[in-house]
């Protein structure tokens, strides 16, 4: 068997300890469990989270050891590393506090986090000339550290969230809430439709003029939506006729839409279901589970963990990048998307310690803004990679 | 003038002064000012000092005063150059856009009616526009002003507090237990318990005050030096005896002046180097399979470096000697003096570096070959026999106009030339013209067949100068800023205040800037082997 092989495999038994972790932090919840199986589970659910982090991490070794470079350097190696240091991060937090609730949550955004990345290419590629730096490893690892801790907030936030709100009327808050939650089903609908058809290995094919040369796109998904001004090629296949918007850049705009379009609806249908089964918002469903959690303990974990991962990601994300980009390009900040967005990641964390420590901001505010922050982290990881390329991008 | 205002325990305290910064008694008539007259709990916001800010309120400038020293506008600031900084990013910046369209038609060229909004309302240069730099310098401001207006009285209300506290102090205090009948043993476990823990004990009258890690509420502030440092440096970085730059295309084999030395540094490229990763390396062929192009894996310029021995006449080489040499790669630039000389850019094989062509006789013998130079100035290249060839005309990157063949650049990259062939007395026996690799006798007598032998491209190195003194004050700046988020958010200002009262009962009181959660712990912790009621969280619940 190769490195290779041999990595995915470790890669896919994290994924499944981290989920049989998450199903006995379940086990901690609740009124009707004695104190002692409570605390049973919990040791349980932490030493199985941690042999899933160990495997992770021999994962990220043996890809290490196969490709001859820190395996961070494309979309889903930096993704899986992402995943393996939020967990690294509850590890750390749960020791501190020991509250379960957060790994009842985290785990479960976790392995989604992962198993997005995984829906990327995995093959191991080389390294072209700007990323080979010492630095960028330093640079990337350390900013995802923080990243990650950073995500850490966003899960005591969203508990805390669930607790706190007032669920026996809609207002905003509900609405919001639901809102995240549906993004979460989202994602896990977006893995479940990649993987479905990559199984039936459907594809279909159009073809594009692109700078005055033909250019393929390959769907490996059926068309909802067409590449703007292309010719389908592939007979017989099902099209809706619809076609992305012609400002939509790239010529894999189409293809991107159409993904996430699938992921839209299969979310939705998703989500219908859950409310179907449990005949009221998700958010109201999953509340009385959270009963016996201390809402103060929460939103100080939330708080801390903005507190650690906030010098982290300064560390990380501005300040090894900036010398790294110096060392490589000779400057330290050149408004490249992906730095402002560290930027704006940063700025954004200083506003919530300012709020929190100079206008007393806590509890279901300070919890809003960790929602907010972890939208923006996705935001640079996601979007600002798919979409608004710069000389980072990885995809 | 300033007006003390003298508290009951004898200590004399400024105008604005919240709390006693000896006993912390609430003072008359300022109890508004953080809001006390309302709360249960007294506001433990800095001390209670009194900040010039919140004191006085009247002319001019202690509006502005009061204005940039506040969080709030503080963070409307941070949070404005948030939005607009992400605003920016929405479309390239036009410096990194790469296009020769000129700005105001490219944006709505590319991305249509949104783009030209974008362009109309200055993102695309936004960064360095007018308004973005005003409201950087704004939030730089408010950070010099708001932590001056802080960390002044906050000191003072640190180093002037007792350990005896005035009983209401204690009171509202968040964290406060009373109990009573406490013997002397207990009190002392729960002092020694909390030395375990390291606080610092100091003591008066029989009262107490415990407290640990001070040092940390200057962590806010430290850190804002940091920033403003870094600030700092991006003003000093404007000044080119601070920083400066240039970019000099050099061809191998060639020799040029490091641009932004006047004349000391020359930089030779003597070879370049491209390599790409080999598509069947085990490792990658997975992923090379595929990439339609060859990826990349080295930009590598083989430089030396020479400095000048004396002045420099203008358009010559002066004499010089060897200083450096360096394999100049992306992520490895060279260091000459305080000069960084970094691998920027590339043509590759893009011009003519020599042609070689065959000169035969009609009977196909050798009358000799000669390698023509394009970046060289030289018009006659021998043959055998005495023969030579001549450069009559030559067009670095031929074009053909109406008014014949000319050169649209002084770079060969599409090198034409005519050439003639003279024997030994000096007579024309055939005129060629070179172009598109190609010869064509331009004379019906042309007696020679001349034949393309070789042609060598060379690659042309970009390379970027820089020199930059600014960069250390960045790194301490940002050293500084990460020691005072670390000094601020790792380490917890924490006092406990032990409060005797003549029936003997006591009064404990906990008081700590961040992580209550913590603070509640130690407390517990030390209390462990006493029967003290433990501090109740008197602020209502979340
Ligand atoms: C981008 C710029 C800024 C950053 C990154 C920043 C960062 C921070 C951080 C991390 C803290 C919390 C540290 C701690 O409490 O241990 C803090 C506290 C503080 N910052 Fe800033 N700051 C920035 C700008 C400003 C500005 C413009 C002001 C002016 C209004 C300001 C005022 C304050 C104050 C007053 C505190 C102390 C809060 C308290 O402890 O009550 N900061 N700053």
């Amino acid at each position: 068997m190769d490195y290779h092989a041999i990595s995915s495999n470790f890669l896919y038994a994290a994924f499944v300890l981290y989920l049989i972790a998450t199903i006995f932090f379940g086990a901690t919840m609740g009124n009707k469990r004695t104190e002692n199986v409570k605390s049973k589970a919990a040791a349980i659910g932490i030493s199985v989270t941690i042999l899933g982090f160990i495997s992770h991490l021999v994962a990220f070794i043996v890809r290490w050891i196969a490709s001859g470079h820190a395996p961070i350097g494309n979309m889903f190696e930096f993704i899986s590393f992402f995943g393996m240091m939020m967990v690294f991060g509850f590890i750390v937090i749960y020791f501190i506090y020991r509250e379960t609730t957060v790994g009842l949550f985290a785990l479960p955004i976790a392995v989604l986090i992962i198993g997005y990345g995984s829906m990327f290419p995995t093959e191991i590629s080389p390294l072209v000339p700007s990323l080979q730096s010492n630095w960028l490893y330093i640079h990337v690892t350390t900013a995802a550290l923080g990243e990650a801790i950073l995500a850490i907030s966003f899960v005591a936030g969203l508990v805390y969230l669930i607790k706190k709100i007032d669920q026996t009327s809609t207002s905003k808050h509900t609405t919001w809430l639901e809102i995240v939650l549906f993004l979460l089903i989202t994602t896990l609908a977006f893995i479940i439709v990649t993987i479905t058809f990559n199984t039936t290995g459907y594809e279909s094919t159009f073809t594009k003029e692109v700078a005055e040369q033909e250019t393929e796109i390959t769907y490996h998904m059926p068309i909802l939506i067409e590449p703007n001004d292309a010719e389908l090629v592939t007979d017989g296949v099902f099209t809706t006729g619809f076609e992305a918007p012609k400002w939509m850049q790239g010529e894999d705009a189409g293809k991107k839409l159409n993904t996430l379009v699938w992921s839209l609806l299969v979310g939705l249908g998703l989500y219908g279901i859950i409310r179907l089964i449990v005949r009221k918002r998700v958010a109201a469903a999953i509340q009385p589970k959270l009963d016996n959690v201390n809402l103060e303990k929460v939103d100080e974990i939330m708080y801390r963990a903005v507190a650690i991962g906030f010098p982290i990601f300064t560390l990380g994300a501005l300040i090894f990048a900036a010398i790294w980009a110096q060392e490589a390009w000779g400057r330290f900040w050149g408004w490249d998307p992906k730095e402002v967005w560290a930027l704006v990641t940063w700025l954004f964390y200083a506003v919530f310690l300012h709020l929190r420590l100079g206008a007393g901001w806590h509890g279901e505010k300070s919890a809003w803004l960790a929602v907010i922050g972890f939208a923006i982290i996705m935001m640079n990881l996601i979007v600002v990679n798919l979409v608004i390329a710069g000389i980072h991008s990885y995809a | 003038m300033m007006k003390k205002v003298k508290c009951e325990c004898g200590h004399i305290n400024h105008e604005g002064t919240v709390l006693c910064e000896a006993c912390g008694k609430p003072i008359e008539g300022n109890q508004h000012i953080d809001g006390n007259d309302q709360n249960k709990l007294l506001n433990m916001r800095y001390d209670g000092s009194a900040r010039r800010s919140q004191t006085y309120k009247r002319t001019f400038i202690d509006k502005t005063w009061a204005f940039f020293s506040s969080v709030k506008v503080g963070v409307w600031l941070i949070a404005l150059a948030l939005i607009a900084s992400a605003i920016g990013t929405i479309y390239p910046q036009y410096m990194n856009a790469n296009t020769p369209i000129p700005a105001n038609q490219y944006y709505e060229q590319e991305y249509g009616i949104t783009g030209q909004i974008f362009y109309q309302l200055g993102f695309h240069e936004l960064y360095s526009s007018w308004w973005f730099i005003i409201l950087i310098a704004l939030i730089g401001i408010s950070l010099v002003i708001c932590s001056i207006d802080r960390v002044v009285p906050l000191h003072r209300a640190l180093k002037n507090q007792k350990p005896k506290r005035h009983e209401i102090f204690v009171k509202r205090q968040r964290f406060f237990a009373e109990t009573e009948n406490v013997n002397q043993s207990e009190r002392k476990t729960l002092i020694e318990n909390l030395k375990k823990r390291r606080y610092k004990i100091t003591e008066q009258d029989g009262h107490i005050m415990a407290e640990k890690n001070r040092f940390s509420r200057w962590g806010p502030y430290v850190n804002h030096i940091g920033l403003i440092i870094i600030l700092l440096a991006a003003i000093l970085r404007m000044f080119p005896f601070m920083y400066d730059e240039g970019y000099v295309w050099v061809r191998e084999g060639e020799t040029r002046e490091v641009p932004t030395t006047n004349g000391e540094y020359y930089i030779e490229n003597e070879k370049f180097v491209y390599e790409t990763w080999d598509r069947h390396d085990d490792r990658f062929q997975e992923a090379l399979k595929n990439e339609e192009f060859d990826v990349p894996s080295n930009f590598q310029t083989n430089a030396v470096v020479y400095k000048a021995k004396e002045e420099v006449v203008t358009g010559q080489l002066p004499e010089m000697e060897e200083v450096k040499r360096h394999e100049i790669r992306l992520n490895e630039p060279l260091n000459v003096d305080s000069y960084k000389i970094y691998q920027s850019g590339t043509q590759l094989r893009s011009e003519y570096g020599r042609i070689t062509l065959s000169v035969n006789n009609e009977d196909g013998s050798s009358l000799g070959s000669f390698g023509f130079l394009p970046n060289n100035n030289k018009r006659e290249y021998e043959l055998n026999d005495g023969y030579i060839a001549y450069i009559d005309s030559y067009y670095p990157e031929l074009e053909f106009t109406e008014e014949g063949p000319s050169s649209s650049s002084k770079h060969p990259r599409n090198p034409g030339f005519v050439f003639e062939v003279h024997n030994p007395n000096g007579d024309v026996e055939g005129r060629y013209f070179y172009l598109g690799e190609q010869i064509i006798p331009l004379s019906d007598d042309s007696v020679y067949n001349v034949d393309v032998e070789d042609t060598e491209l060379i690659t042309a190195t970009g390379l970027l100068v820089q020199k930059d003194h600014s960069l250390i004050y960045f790194l301490i700046g940002a050293m500084i800023f990460m020691v005072g988020v670390a000094q601020g958010l790792y380490w917890h200002h924490r006092r406990v205040w032990i409060h005797p009262k003549e029936d003997g009962s006591l009064l404990i009181a906990g008081h700590t800037n961040k992580n209550w959660y913590g603070l509640k712990e130690d407390i517990r912790q030390a209390m462990s082997d006493t029967s003290l009621n433990l501090v109740k969280d008197q602020q209502e619940k979340l």
